[in-house]
């Protein structure tokens, strides 16, 4: 592989496995919306369900990474809908932080993100999973963090 | 600094014979040239021993956990700057607590003393106000200290402690700089060469946990690494595992971090990191106009939002 050059052309029809942190009251029933509205998007996440996005520890997500997934999203409620009224304002400024480093030591822009999807939030479920999926096509398999024995 | 070593033992002798604290946490004379190493001081006789000189280099807050009764403590600007914040996270109490607050103008860093003398053996060092005497068999030469200073002094803004109950002293002026420039120059480089930098310097790392170990703010009673349910990371020197052992570190102590730069001193490595730590200290200044210690009032920033916090990096 070329210096610079992020996708592996010798892997010509690889799909990202990405890893998708939804919680439980707006972004798993967003993504339910999806389902049942027949609405279509990428099949590369796999979806945790957790209580709230303020549940998610950095370790989830720098886990995932040592174990080769190739994206991490987190999904919450909007400011001022979470159902623990403020898990999800904790969490973004972890997120902001946690963010930060990871791309300062070196993790490509877009390897982790975060969005707000609301349970009303169906289309824009099946439109952010396609954005997420497609940046991550982009940027080529997780190669950082993970840990090969 | 002879002047203020004079009135560090003076001021130490009258809170103890005054019976104003139990003990006293400063500094004494190593027992290798221009080494000093932490001491506890209980009698009002003992305190001759006290040494204030660019050489104290350990960050003596970290001892405050473990101390009992009414402890008076040597503070320069970044130890200070520790102490209020575990005040804050209610590690101590400030009423237990006597602050001998002294400007610094910056700690030596031994390491750059020891890139000086290339293998030579140190038998004598003598300091003055602005330069450093290395003698030796066969050679003595002399020593800028402006050189020799550690990185977190070069670029540090809070040499006059925060917060103290007696200043030994007068008050130092702080420079005007950008105490980020390095950062910047960092964030600057392409992705491939910040990740092959703290790949270049982690790989040294033997998880020794000294860094951990001597930071003031690293004080859980487990630490996420030694955790075995679930074993979070692997306890293995291997390159991930250490690289993530490092980062979580960073995230812990992000909005704590004062920059102090113990974790470094204390490498037998001579991993350097303290990059990693700055920047997390600048993106809490920047983003939630945090910083680290130099207050009572606010919540350390982890522990509190705002609901206009910055979230531009949210789909
Ligand atoms: S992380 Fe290092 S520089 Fe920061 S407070 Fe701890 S020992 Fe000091
Ligand atoms: S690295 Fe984190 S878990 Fe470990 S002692 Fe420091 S703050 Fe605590
Ligand atoms: S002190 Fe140095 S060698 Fe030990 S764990 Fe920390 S970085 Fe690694």
């Amino acid at each position: 592989m070329k210096e610079g050059q992020t996708v592996d052309t010798e892997k010509a029809g690889w799909e990202p496995r990405i890893i998708a942190f939804l919680c439980n009251w707006c972004s798993y029933a967003g993504a339910d919306l999806a389902g049942i509205s027949r609405l279509q998007y990428p099949p590369n996440v796999r979806v945790i369900r957790v209580p709230c996005s303020g549940r998610v520890n950095p370790y989830f997500i720098i886990k995932s990474l040592q174990h080769g997934v190739d994206g991490v999203l987190v999904s919450g409620c909007h400011p001022g809908d979470c159902h623990y009224i403020n898990g999800n304002l904790v969490a973004r400024r972890r997120f902001a932080i946690f963010k930060s480093i990871l791309e300062f030591m070196g993790v490509e822009k877009g390897r982790v993100q975060f969005s707000w999807i609301s349970a009303a939030e169906g289309e824009r479920f099946s439109q952010v999973i396609k954005e997420v999926t497609e940046e991550i096509k982009a940027l080529g398999p997780g190669k950082r963090f993970v840990k090969e024995i | 600094m002879q002047e203020n070593q004079k009135h560090l033992r003076e001021a130490a002798e009258k809170l103890l014979s005054d019976k104003k604290v139990d003990v006293i946490i400063g500094y004494e004379r190593g027992t290798l040239p221009l080494r000093t190493r932490p001491v506890f001081i209980r009698e009002p006789d003992e305190t001759k021993k006290l040494v204030w000189n660019s050489r104290c280099e350990n960050n003596l807050s970290f001892y405050l956990k473990t101390a009992k009764g009414k402890v008076g403590i040597v503070a320069k600007g970044c130890d200070a700057r520790s102490i209020v914040g575990l005040i804050k996270e209610r590690q101590v109490k400030r009423e237990d607590i006597f602050i001998i607050g002294v400007p610094c103008p910056g700690i030596i860093d031994r390491k750059k003393i020891e890139d000086t003398l290339e293998g030579r053996d140190l038998q004598e060092g003598v300091e003055s106000d602005s330069q450093v005497i290395l003698k030796g068999e066969g050679f003595e030469e002399k020593a800028d200290k402006d050189k020799l200073l550690h990185s977190s002094c070069t670029t540090c803004t809070h040499r006059n402690p925060v917060l103290y109950d007696t200043l030994i002293g007068k008050e130092i002026p702080e420079p005007k700089m950008d105490e980020y420039s390095d950062v910047e120059e960092f964030s600057s480089k392409k992705d491939n060469e910040r990740w092959t930098y703290f790949n270049d310097e982690t790989s040294r790392c033997i998880r020794c946990y000294a860094c951990r170990n001597a930071c003031p703010s690293c004080y859980c009673p487990q630490c996420f690494v030694d955790q075995s349910l679930p074993t979070w990371f692997g306890r293995t020197p291997h390159p991930s595992d250490t690289l993530i052992f490092h980062m979580i570190r960073t995230l812990h102590t992000a909005g704590r971090c004062v920059d102090c730069g113990t974790c470094s001193r204390v490498c037998p490595m001579n991993v350097e990191l303290q990059i990693l730590n700055k920047k997390a200290e600048k993106d809490v200044k920047e983003l939630y106009g945090y910083e680290v210690g130099t207050n009572l009032e606010e919540l350390p920033p982890m522990a509190t939002f705002k609901i206009d916090d910055p979230q531009e990096f949210i789909k």
